[in-house]
């Protein structure tokens, strides 16, 4: 039986800029930036939330062929991967405004929508992030639903 | 694809957002293309060229979007729902809603069911399609 989900990952143009975005503005945290040769093994994680990490990987060779890589990346900067994460936070306003004057990109500001207060950005290459602030009627399991 | 291809779709990308983000505000094409740093003209072929719609196409959607959202969620007056996403005539609104949905707006409220999914996600599901 599976037991938790440990490594995720998302597709980043360039391992040094998602390092910038993602602990610089995000306070995301390094788990592992380790060369490997044929990869950056590199990973980061928000900071107090175990083991789970994300993998910043950048899609070229060996993994795939250079159409390959530039198939993946022209998705991603047309933000057509499905590559999204979905955080959590105590204050969703707060962190808005506090990652707006980091100069973080944002595509929707804080809206209530019944399972909490949340707002979408995107990263410097184009994969789409949200964060949440759950309302009390989602973490007791007593959300219902939200209509389109 | 080159690496000034995939910039402009990054640019693009980033107009879209804009228009995401200021949904019920009008179309302001001359600030939409300077965000993409590109020509009024070139933006709209770029941006139709990119995702398969126009601007002004993806505005209606998301302001369609959004005005099912608020059909479904409150008990608010249609007329206000289609100004606070940006219409500025009832008609138009219903005309939009009606030919995006294929039903009216009242007609739509009537039947909305919740859903159980956090529809952040299950917006740009939701968001009627201008391609089928």
């Amino acid at each position: 039986m599976l037991k938790s989900l440990r490594v995720s990952s998302i597709y980043v143009l360039d391992q040094d800029q998602a390092l910038d975005f993602y602990v610089g503005k995000l306070g995301l945290q390094v788990i592992d930036d380790i060369p490997l040769g044929y990869m950056r093994w590199l990973t980061v994680g928000v900071p107090g939330d175990g083991d789970r990490s994300i993998l910043l990987e950048k899609p070229g060779p060996p993994a795939m062929d250079e159409k390959g890589a530039a198939e993946v990346r022209a998705l991603v900067t047309k933000g057509r991967t499905a590559g999204n994460l979905f955080f959590t936070t105590d204050d969703c306003r707060k962190t808005y405004e506090e990652l707006v004057a980091k100069g973080v990109e944002f595509v929707e500001g804080p809206t209530d929508r019944g399972y909490g207060i949340d707002c979408g950005l995107r990263d410097p290459f184009g994969n789409y992030i949200r964060f949440s602030q759950m309302s009390d009627a989602f973490v007791s399991g007593k959300w219902e639903g939200a209509t389109p | 694809m080159s690496r000034a291809e995939e910039d402009l779709n990054r640019r693009v990308l980033r107009a879209r957002d804009a228009i995401d983000l200021s949904y019920s505000e009008p179309l302001d094409i001359p600030r939409l293309a300077g965000i993409a740093h590109i020509s009024e003209a070139h933006f709209i072929r770029t941006f139709s060229a990119t995702f398969g719609e126009t601007p002004h196409r993806f505005l209606q959607r998301r302001r369609v979007e959004r005005a099912m959202y608020l059909l479904a969620q409150t008990r608010r007056d249609i007329t206000d729902i289609c100004l606070e996403v940006g219409f500025t005539s009832l008609g138009t609104f219903s005309r939009t809603f009606t030919q995006i949905v294929g039903e009216s707006p009242s007609s739509f409220r009537g039947h909305a069911k919740p859903i159980p999914v956090p529809n952040c996600f299950a917006m740009a599901w939701l968001r009627p399609s201008s391609f089928g």
